[in-house]
């Protein structure tokens, strides 16, 4: 992972100094080939082989996995405003076995209220008011790690994991400080591919029917999600 | 556990046309084909230097262990997540190895091998801080992202971006500061701040009648930076703003923000 950071922030500078193909650079910012000592002649005629000092050698070169990008898709309820569905995508980072954060974009669309129903009269907002997005910021905690086994011979690893974050959700032309909580079950296909069925609650606080309430907006999705 | 190689991606049909789901569902194919391209690849080798190395079945310490590998015994490193390693053995079983055991083996021509761990060294070192903060701004809700390169281990520069949700209007911040720490070597570390840049406001039609505007803002602070686990941060600030406002007054406004970074 270090190395992919290195790479995304150092190329930049490094194609500026136009030094790329130079020696010097590699030594500069200190992730050049570690040289390896020459090894020490052995005399003729030594009996007992000398006591030779073995060196750490650091390890970058291997796939780490910490990132996981998905999208979802399922169905959200806006209080008042009826249920639809929703889709987003989203990108998470596992910071240790437990812990992770994510990031998810999300956009859905607002029904008509009872209250426009029924009086049949002008509506409250227009098309473009009833589209809602969100985005938000999560920590979640992996809290029941486990094994799903379907039949006799096939395991799969999974996770029940609570989440909670906050974010902002654009809707009825306003953009409303939003809190969320919820679940979900991550269920890997393979090591890098997996499942997930999350259930959130996103709550803001709204005052276009009469008076400031705080809405609970219902979400349940199912989504997909690549390790890498 | 040879049953959790299996790769058979099922197709999840979906009814959006939107063209940026396109564009993501084309972006997990092409990290699917990526991660499939990079299992052609060699692994990297390594000799069990310990009595055993205790395979798990998952990448986590509740799982559990299924099978062992003696020692002098190779084994592939297939992958890592967070502290774990994904090995196969010699018969082709794959399991997950925590990071204290997979240190104590042995490369191929014998040297120890040190797997990259970030420490609380490297947070006073690192160069590059990246993070997330939410708070109060004036009794607005304020959520930020800020980036950050360290000059030196005392000095740094970031650069900030805030969305300012509140009752009567809403807006966004861009700003630039200068961050000193002190003691970067402590695990919390205090730091103070100055800086500068803009505010955008826009006040809700409904409830106030005013137009959007612009004003510029300096700002001064001060904080902590708290070491968590591997490249983890824990942050709280104060920062107190003068907002220079085309009228008379100028406009003073105090925030709190807390919030985690990552550095690298």
């Amino acid at each position: 992972m270090e190395s992919r950071f290195r790479l995304l922030f150092l190329v930049l500078p490094l194609f500026t100094l136009g030094l790329s193909g130079c020696a010097a650079t590699k030594n500069l910012f200190g992730w050049g080939e570690e040289e390896a000592p020459p090894p020490a002649e052995i005399p003729e005629g030594q009996v007992i082989e000398p006591q030779v000092e073995r060196r750490k050698i650091k390890e970058p070169k291997i796939d780490s996995e910490d990132f996981e990008i998905g999208a979802f898709a399922g169905i959200m309820s806006i209080e008042d405003f009826g249920s639809n569905l929703v889709y987003g995508v989203k990108l998470a980072y596992h910071v240790t076995e437990g812990f992770f954060v994510e990031g998810s974009v999300g956009r859905t669309e607002g029904g008509l209220t009872s209250f426009e129903v029924l009086s049949g009269g002008a509506p409250l907002l227009t098309d473009s008011e009833r589209e809602l997005t969100y985005y938000n910021l999560n920590v979640g905690y992996n809290i029941l790690p486990g094994e799903g086994f379907i039949g006799e011979g096939r395991a799969y690893n999974t996770a029940f994991y609570v989440i909670a974050g906050l974010g902002s959700t654009s809707f009825a032309g306003d953009d409303r400080f939003t809190v969320n909580f919820g679940a979900g079950y991550r269920f890997l296909v393979t090591d890098s591919i997996a499942l997930h069925i999350d259930f959130r609650d996103h709550l803001f606080d709204i005052d276009l029917l009469g008076q400031e309430k705080t809405a609970h907006n219902l979400e349940g999705t199912l989504g997909v999600s690549v390790f890498f | 556990m040879s049953e959790r190689n299996i790769t058979t991606i099922h197709s999840t049909s979906r009814s959006t046309n939107s063209l940026w789901v396109t564009l993501l569902v084309f972006l997990l194919i092409q990290t699917l084909t990526t991660g499939l391209a990079q299992a052609a690849d060699e692994y990297r080798t390594v000799s069990v230097a310990d009595p055993y190395l205790e395979l798990r079945t998952g990448p986590a310490v509740g799982y559990p262990i299924f099978h062992v590998i003696d020692r002098g015994e190779p084994v592939d490193i297939i992958k890592r997540r967070t502290d774990w390693f994904l090995v196969r053995g010699l018969d082709g079983k794959e399991g997950w190895v925590d990071r204290g055991q997979m240190e104590r083996t042995l490369q191929t021509g014998g040297q120890e091998i040190e797997f990259a761990q970030a420490n609380q060294q490297d947070f006073t070192d690192s160069r590059w801080e990246l993070g997330l903060m939410t708070g109060d701004f004036g009794g607005a809700n304020v959520i930020s992202l800020y980036t950050g390169y360290s000059l030196n281990p005392n000095v740094s520069i970031e650069a900030w971006g805030s969305q300012i949700l509140g009752n009567f209007s809403n807006g966004w911040m861009a700003s630039v500061n200068v961050v000193h720490e002190t003691w970067p070597d402590w695990r919390i570390s205090p730091f103070f701040t100055l800086g500068a840049g803009i505010i955008h406001t826009e006040p809700k039609p409904t409830i106030i009648q005013g137009e959007d505007r612009t004003d510029e803002v300096a700002h001064a602070g001060i904080g902590l930076r708290v070491y968590a686990t591997r490249r983890f941060i824990l942050r709280a600030e104060f920062k107190s703003y003068v907002v220079f406002t085309s009228r008379d007054d100028n406009e003073e406004v105090e925030e709190w923000k807390v919030g985690f970074a990552f550095f690298f």
